[in-house]
């Protein structure tokens, strides 16, 4: 019996939306507000979905433990009250939510081995959100 | 094809413990959820259906009849119950949240007449919650 897992983590961080490829008068008309040269800060919430089979030894697909450790150890202890465009992940992208989901896919898909990764979800603020699948998703 | 979701919440405890693993592994597995007297969650239920929407009524399904399957077949079974102790189902299978949204749907999916059984999602926490589609 497959199922789908999720869990959800917080943490707080600080950026500036600013792309050197676009003039400052084009930076400021595409990310407004978010352009401000001196950052603002966000309370994330980040949820990481996993699927698989249910072990019938565990009742689990995966333990929570390990998942739990792996996003402690690897994003909340690096990104949390940090300046995400200060991180060598950032060096070359816009600090986006988008990208952001990206680089925290790319994490989980390296370092969690117990299930299947299936998606990344951010919330920035209660209003608006950004999923990220893989490149291989098929949308139904 | 619209999809029709619906909440409910019950509360329930449970242990996670399997007889097969020695104390020890079941304390390194389970961790604190390996406690025999058990601790509990209030936890919110999802039932999305899917269906077409019937022309005469505008529903993909009657809402009412959905409620009273869901309190007959999972609420009156699950709310304040000792889940190892007092449902079968858990008898012989650890009622982690993954066994718990699988029972769930095992429970309303016969039961379903107008519309199909889409999704069981089952929030243990606000934090934690399964899916669960009925993929084998």
């Amino acid at each position: 019996m497959k199922a789908y897992l999720t869990r959800r983590y917080m943490f707080s961080a600080s950026h500036r939306l600013h792309s050197d490829a676009l003039s400052d008068a084009e930076n400021v008309a595409t990310y407004g507000k978010c352009n401000n040269p001196y950052g603002h800060g966000h309370n994330y919430t980040l949820e990481v979905t996993v699927s698989g089979a249910v072990d019938e030894r565990t009742g689990m697909v995966c333990n929570l433990t390990d998942l739990d450790d792996l996003v402690h150890g690897e994003i909340l202890e690096r990104f949390d009250h940090q300046n995400l465009n200060t991180l060598a992940d950032f060096a070359t992208r816009v600090p986006t939510t988008e990208n952001l989901c990206m680089v925290i896919y790319d994490i989980l898909q390296r370092g969690f081995r117990h299930a299947h990764l299936e998606k990344v979800r951010f919330e920035e603020t209660m209003m608006n959100s950004f999923e990220y699948w893989g490149e291989n998703r098929v949308i139904e | 094809m619209v999809y029709l979701t619906r909440k409910a919440e019950f509360s329930a405890s449970h242990y996670y413990h399997n007889p097969k693993f020695s104390a020890e592994e079941n304390q390194r597995i389970f961790g604190k959820c390996n406690n025999p007297n058990g601790h509990g969650h209030n936890y919110t239920l999802e039932v999305t259906v899917k269906g077409e929407v019937d022309p005469p009524s505008g529903f993909v399904v009657d809402l009412k009849q959905l409620k009273e399957t869901m309190s007959r077949e999972v609420l009156e079974a699950l709310d304040h119950r000792f889940l190892n102790k007092e449902v079968p189902e858990f008898f012989t299978r650890i009622p982690t949240t993954e066994n718990l949204a699988i029972a769930i749907w095992q429970r309303l999916s016969p039961k379903l007449k107008a519309a199909q059984l889409h999704r069981v999602r089952v929030y243990e926490t606000p934090d934690l919650f399964v899916d669960f589609y009925g993929e084998a």
